[in-house]
């Protein structure tokens, strides 16, 4: 039995010099029957214990009062659920609250990330001298993480002694800003120090697909007399669909996730005005314990970016077939 | 092209698009003049913005106390002193010497965990035909859109199952299972032509044998990219080390700069002296490695 199975993948591999490089690649390897679990083995315990198992164990905690303090964890059903939607619950306004900073911070962020990096691949995408140099510059504060960003802005950011007030005075603009400590002000604070830190890294990955779409599109464009504009609407813009919906979902994800900004810069205030869902998720479980209501929370904001991503994926295919 | 890009995923950028000189678009194709000026300056000033910030970090970090908290702000330490990191690295709350090793050694080991466990998984899913193979891979896949906010809590308590919490463990193996990197790998395992290997398992290889020396040391430009993503990843990774680790001595550097932060609130000379600490490795690797790491990331986009 174990012949007839090594032999299959052996005679496609000589179909496929007979018929030269055409023929589907698959399995030229000869081997046992256990082997390829062998070689899954280390990758699929890992992926088992820490994100199989996580996921199924998340929804059977938040079915539970599931306190790390205390020693029972009485099974409640669906009670953690409810009290998320019940507005005379102590969790309720906090929840919703961070959902609302999660909202915000989205909604802000994300068109701008879509945007201001595309503009900045689209100069990129032309021979210069130094345009690595420039790319790399661009990039480099993605490469320092959430963590250094976020302290050496919260510096800059400061309302007395930071470089920003400083030079909006001397633009003869307010110089007293509270970024760090009063809404929209917070806001404004935190989506920019996201685009200054992220923008590099959309950029190249908008820069890799304008360099894959190919130029005969664009001198049949010329030919047919589009400007500019016209050249980027009915060439760039088709050619980038793929990335953009690429871009968009990966974009949201990272924004609904964000975390150290507001944990670093405005340490969730003024108040609990910039607490976002994950960090609020993060506190009730791991710092009040109260791993059960957190745990219903990561399911509902999971929920929300389950439905996000489908719409999203529906918006780019949608458009493909017209 | 995109075939010549999957079997090379380092090549040059430049040198593949050397065969055609001229603008990839646009109608100005014109040399210099004003478009070539205006051009510069733009991103000349954009490039400020971004390196600004970087520089006015590194010179803070040199400054003494009340320099860094002087009005204006300058650009030029007066006096100059590593006062900053002679403190912060001699305080016994903030051991920044210890941290750094910590993060080291937790990048690491999970860059290796990263490297070992997706290659030897990629190429069972790129080569081998068994029962079962789209499943996995497609499960696999799946969950490079599962929000990690999902894993937190639960990972929290496995982890602390098995006893890992406040240990590097904690940030060492639970972030090790990459999807990315089994996506990533097969697709480049997927590009090496079949005949290599048709041709050392005639020589009587066995599939071990060809992975470790006719495979993987044609992947090496794609193993170094991986490596070097999940070496910043775990480098940088912030939330999950703030919660996991507890004392003092455990954290990472990003953990530890938080640590810092909140038990010098406006020392702005520490913590940049601190977070400078945590820069320096991430950006010589990013100076002499650039391109591996822009390329990997650039790569990232092209499943869509």
């Amino acid at each position: 039995m174990t012949t007839t199975r090594v032999a299959a993948p052996g005679d496609m591999a000589d179909a496929a010099r007979r018929t030269g490089r055409r023929a589907p690649r698959r399995g030229v390897v000869k081997h046992g029957r256990a082997t390829p679990w062998l070689f899954l083995a280390p990758y699929l315990a890992l992926f088992g214990a820490f994100v199989i198992a996580p996921v199924v164990l998340g929804a059977w905690i938040s079915l539970h009062r599931w306190d790390f303090t205390l020693p029972g964890k009485p099974f409640v059903g669906l009670d953690n659920y409810q009290a998320l939607f019940d507005p005379d619950s102590i969790v309720f306004a906090t929840f919703w609250n961070s959902m609302r900073a999660t909202g915000i911070f989205t909604v802000a962020s994300v068109p701008l990330l879509m945007v201001l990096p595309l503009l900045v691949a689209l100069v990129m995408n032309q021979k210069f001298p130094g345009r690595n140099l420039f790319r790399a510059v661009y990039f480099a504060p993605y490469v320092l993480g959430v963590a250094v960003v976020a302290v050496l802005w919260r510096y800059l950011l400061d309302n007395n002694i930071g470089l920003i007030n400083h030079y909006l005075g001397r633009l003869g603009l307010p110089s007293d800003i509270a970024w760090t400590t009063s809404t929209p002000a917070a806001w404004f604070a935190l989506v920019g120090v996201t685009v200054w830190w992220t923008l590099g890294y959309n950029s190249v990955i908008y820069l890799a697909a304008l360099q894959d779409i190919p130029r005969e599109l664009y001198e049949a464009a010329r030919v047919d007399g589009a400007n500019t504009w016209q050249q980027f609407r009915n060439v760039t813009l088709p050619g980038l669909r793929p990335v953009l919906a690429f871009i968009t979902m990966i974009t949201i994800l990272a924004s609904a996730n964000m975390f150290g900004q507001s944990y670093l810069i405005t340490q969730g205030g003024p108040g609990r005005e910039t607490r976002t869902a994950i960090y609020q998720i993060a506190e009730t479980g791991l710092r009040n314990y109260q791993m059960g209501s957190a745990a219903a929370m990561s399911y509902v904001l999971t929920a929300f970016l389950m439905v996000l991503s489908v719409v999203i994926f529906w918006l780019f295919r949608e458009r493909k077939q017209r | 092209m995109s075939t010549t890009e999957q079997t090379s995923p380092v090549r040059d950028t430049g040198s593949a698009r050397a065969t055609r000189p001229g603008r990839a678009r646009g109608p100005d194709t014109g040399g210099g003049g004003p478009r070539t000026v205006l051009r510069y300056t733009l991103l000349i000033l954009l490039g400020l913005l971004f390196v600004s910030p970087l520089i006015f970090m590194i010179v803070t970090s040199f400054k003494t106390r009340g320099d860094a908290g002087g009005i204006p702000p300058s650009w030029i330490p007066d006096p100059f002193t590593t006062q900053a990191y002679e403190s912060i690295l001699t305080t016994r709350g903030t051991p920044v010497l210890r941290w750094f090793a910590n993060s080291l050694v937790a990048a690491l080991a999970n860059a290796t965990l990263v490297v070992v466990t997706a290659a030897l998984a990629a190429y069972a899913l790129a080569r081998m035909q068994f029962r079962g193979r789209n499943l996995v891979f497609g499960a696999i896949i799946a969950t490079l859109f599962v929000p990690p906010v999902i894993l937190i809590i639960p990972n929290y308590l496995i982890v602390g199952e098995l006893r890992w919490l406040n240990t590097l463990a904690a940030v060492i193996v639970p972030t090790a299972a990459s999807a990315f990197g089994v996506f990533f790998l097969r697709q480049f395992f997927l590009s090496i032509p079949d005949e290599l290997e048709e041709a050392a398992r005639l020589d009587g290889a066995n599939p071990w044998q060809i992975f470790v020396r006719v495979v993987l040391p044609l992947s090496r430009p794609a193993l170094a990219t991986l490596a070097l993503l999940a070496l910043l990843t775990n480098w940088n990774d912030f939330l999950w080390p703030v919660y996991v680790l507890f004392s003092p001595e455990m954290q990472t550097l990003p953990a530890g700069l938080s640590t810092l932060q909140s038990a010098n609130a406006v020392r702005y000379d520490l913590l940049m002296a601190g977070a400078v600490i945590a820069s320096v490795p991430v950006l010589i690797l990013f100076v002499f490695l650039q391109r591996f790491i822009i390329e990997g990331v650039s790569r990232s986009g092209l499943k869509g």
